[in-house]
């Protein structure tokens, strides 16, 4: 599991870093989901993948999982929400004071 | 009382950034009052705090009662007060201002103000590093918003690139600092500085990673050399006010670059003790060298102020670079200076472009402006003191950064950028100033545009010139008051360097029982 995993995660930074780059605000959006998705992923699993055991104290548990990541992920998560939210809605506002949706702002032939 | 003062700076603009939201938007004076109440009771705080860590004290606040390492802490040393009380100090003057009408021309600028400075404030006080990353977003939103207010196709372009840049680099840091958390299994930074000399050697490259990804991030934060880009087009487009407080956005990066390759990544981190060091004096000299030579090239007056920060940057992050206590402190001087000037030049270069009609604040000659005189003279003050001329701030804190130089192996490098970046800083602001101001044309008063975007209510131009002249007495007061001023730095710096007192008073901390 940990390989798949990790599969996961690299192509969807890769998928992130690909579109970041691209020169249309959509992709670029899209891209930085990506990232966040990846990122996400990533910090859940620093805590070490464990399946079926309780991430609070209890007296029959052989095996916990490490809470704190999923604190930390549910952090993030929220955070790029609303970053993504922003940044759809400053493209729209982007694209309809520069007439096109480049980054930079130029038209292209 | 005392021991709850570290956490005043951060839950009181929050609260005030939540009342202002409340408060209805009609009602501007009202906003206005609990705005500028907020501001004045954080700079009150922070000099009282700056009293209380004076004498080498570390404040630490356990949140929640959460005894470190498993809860959050706030830690109040002397380089987090230090970096309080600059922030508050051109904090008020911004908002100072911002009272002439700018805070009027959108939506809730003073609650982003507010929030803006929790993000800032939070920033410097945490000693967790996660939450270092959720303040870091808390200021970055808040600044996203304020850095398109106003409106404009310009500052639009600008944000865009602002933004996602931000963003890329928000991903960076949690991808760090999901590596030191896996491989550590802490955040605070006190035990991640214990642990780090602990780490199994298999353990030690994948540490280094995350250490130099955390460095990439606070260099985009601080625009150093080859992630400075977004910097002077974000800068040069936003209104006066908003660019005045970013100048010390940029040393929330320096701040944090200070911060944890001193204490988790110093000396005495063992196999990844001085991470950063071949790394940061090279390219903060570059970026000195990148920044002149924009300041060079700018054709407005704001785009070269833009870059003259990168500089100051450049030249700050030089003296962190050296390593020495002597660097440091140096730098540590010459921070407050440099912040304080960046800010009064961007008011400045408002009331000038204000005044010149459609030309604004491009090296082009314009028509003789109102109060040419006096705006002249200021101009010609904060050149001066920008440049590092004597008997201002800027020579001094040169002067201690250069003094510091002299011990250390790459003095020549150091000593060579730093003077003739120098040089050409004051060419590019005597043909910025000379344009502007000498070679301005027939002596007809210029019209003043009322349509303008900005609403430009009837204050006198004393009004108008406060807050940069409030500045402008800060800086001089750090020339006054240097002595006093150095003996802090340095002893700032020599607490840096044994960040065995800081790990000691976090890790140590006494929970006090319900």
């Amino acid at each position: 599991m940990e390989l798949l995993i990790a599969i996961i995660i690299g192509v969807l930074t890769a998928c992130g870093v690909y579109l970041s780059l691209r020169g249309r605000t959509f992709p670029v959006v899209l891209g930085l989901t990506f990232l966040s998705y990846a990122v996400n992923l990533f910090l859940l699993v620093m805590g070490r993948l464990t399946i079926g055991s309780p991430p609070i104290i209890s007296d029959n548990a052989a095996n916990y999982a490490d809470p704190l990541p999923q604190a930390l992920v549910l952090t993030a998560i929220v955070i790029s929400f609303g970053m993504t939210a922003f940044v759809i809605i400053l493209s729209l506002k982007s694209f309809l004071e520069m007439g096109n949706d480049q980054v930079d702002g130029k038209h292209r032939p | 009382m005392t021991s709850h003062l570290v956490i005043f700076p951060v839950v009181l603009p929050l609260l005030a950034g939540i009342l202002l939201l409340l408060l209805p938007r009609q009602h501007l004076p009202l906003r206005r009052t609990t705005s500028l109440t907020s501001v004045f009771l954080q700079l009150a705080t922070a000099g009282f705090l700056l009293n209380t860590v004076n004498n080498g004290e570390i404040l630490a606040y356990a949140l929640g009662n959460w005894s470190p390492p498993f809860g959050i802490v706030l830690v109040a040393d002397r380089l987090a007060v230090w970096m309080l009380a600059v922030t508050a100090l051109v904090a008020a003057s911004a908002l100072l201002y911002a009272l002439r009408g700018t805070d009027n021309s959108g939506a809730h600028f003073h609650a982003l103000f507010q929030l803006q400075l929790f993000g800032l404030n939070g920033a410097f006080l945490t000693g967790d590093l996660f939450n270092l990353f959720v303040f870091f977003e808390i200021l970055l939103l808040a600044s996203y918003s304020l850095l398109l207010h106003g409106g404009g196709r310009l500052k639009t372009k600008a944000g865009l690139h602002f933004v996602v840049i931000n963003l890329v680099g928000s991903t960076l840091f949690l991808f760090a600092v999901g590596t030191l958390y896996g491989l550590l299994g802490t955040l605070n930074m006190a035990d991640l500085a214990v642990k780090v000399t602990q780490a199994p050697a298999e353990d030690i490259a994948l540490i280094h990673i995350a250490g130099l990804l955390l460095f990439a991030v606070f260099a985009l934060k601080a625009a150093l050399l080859p992630l400075y880009l977004w910097l002077p087009a974000a800068y040069a487009y936003t209104t006066a006010t908003v660019a005045a407080l970013f100048a010390v956005m940029t040393k929330v990066g320096a701040y944090s670059i200070l911060r944890v390759y001193t204490l988790i990544f110093g000396a005495q981190a063992g196999s990844v003790s001085n991470l950063i060091e071949s790394w940061l004096l090279p390219l903060a000299l570059l970026t000195l060298i990148v920044g002149v030579l924009g300041t060079l090239a700018s054709t407005r007056l704001r785009q070269q102020i833009a870059y003259l920060v990168i500089a100051s940057i450049g030249t700050l992050l030089a003296a962190f670079g050296m390593n020495t206590e002597a660097g440091i402190a140096a730098g540590l001087f010459y921070l407050p200076h440099s912040t304080f000037a960046a800010a009064a030049l961007f008011l400045l270069a408002d009331c000038i472009a204000n005044r010149r009609d459609v030309m604004e604040d491009q090296f082009e000659p314009g028509p003789v402006i109102q109060q040419q005189r006096l705006l002249g003279a200021l101009f010609f003050i904060f050149a001066a003191l920008i440049t590092g001329l004597p008997p201002l701030s800027g020579f001094i804190g040169k002067f201690l950064i250069l003094n510091a130089a002299m011990s250390h192996s790459a003095l020549p490098w150091i000593m060579g950028t730093i003077l003739i970046t120098g040089l050409f800083t004051l060419i590019a602001l005597a043909r910025g100033g000379s344009m502007m101001f000498y070679r301005a044309q027939a002596p007809h008063i210029c019209r003043i545009d009322t349509s303008s975007e900005m609403p430009r209510s009837g204050m006198s131009v004393t009004a108008e010139l406060t807050p940069v002249l409030c500045l402008l007495v800060l800086c001089i007061a750090l020339v006054i008051w240097a002595g006093t001023i150095t003996e802090f730095t340095a002893g700032t710096a020599s607490q840096l360097l044994q960040p065995e007192l800081y790990i000691q008073s976090v890790l140590n901390l006494e929970v006090k029982p319900q």
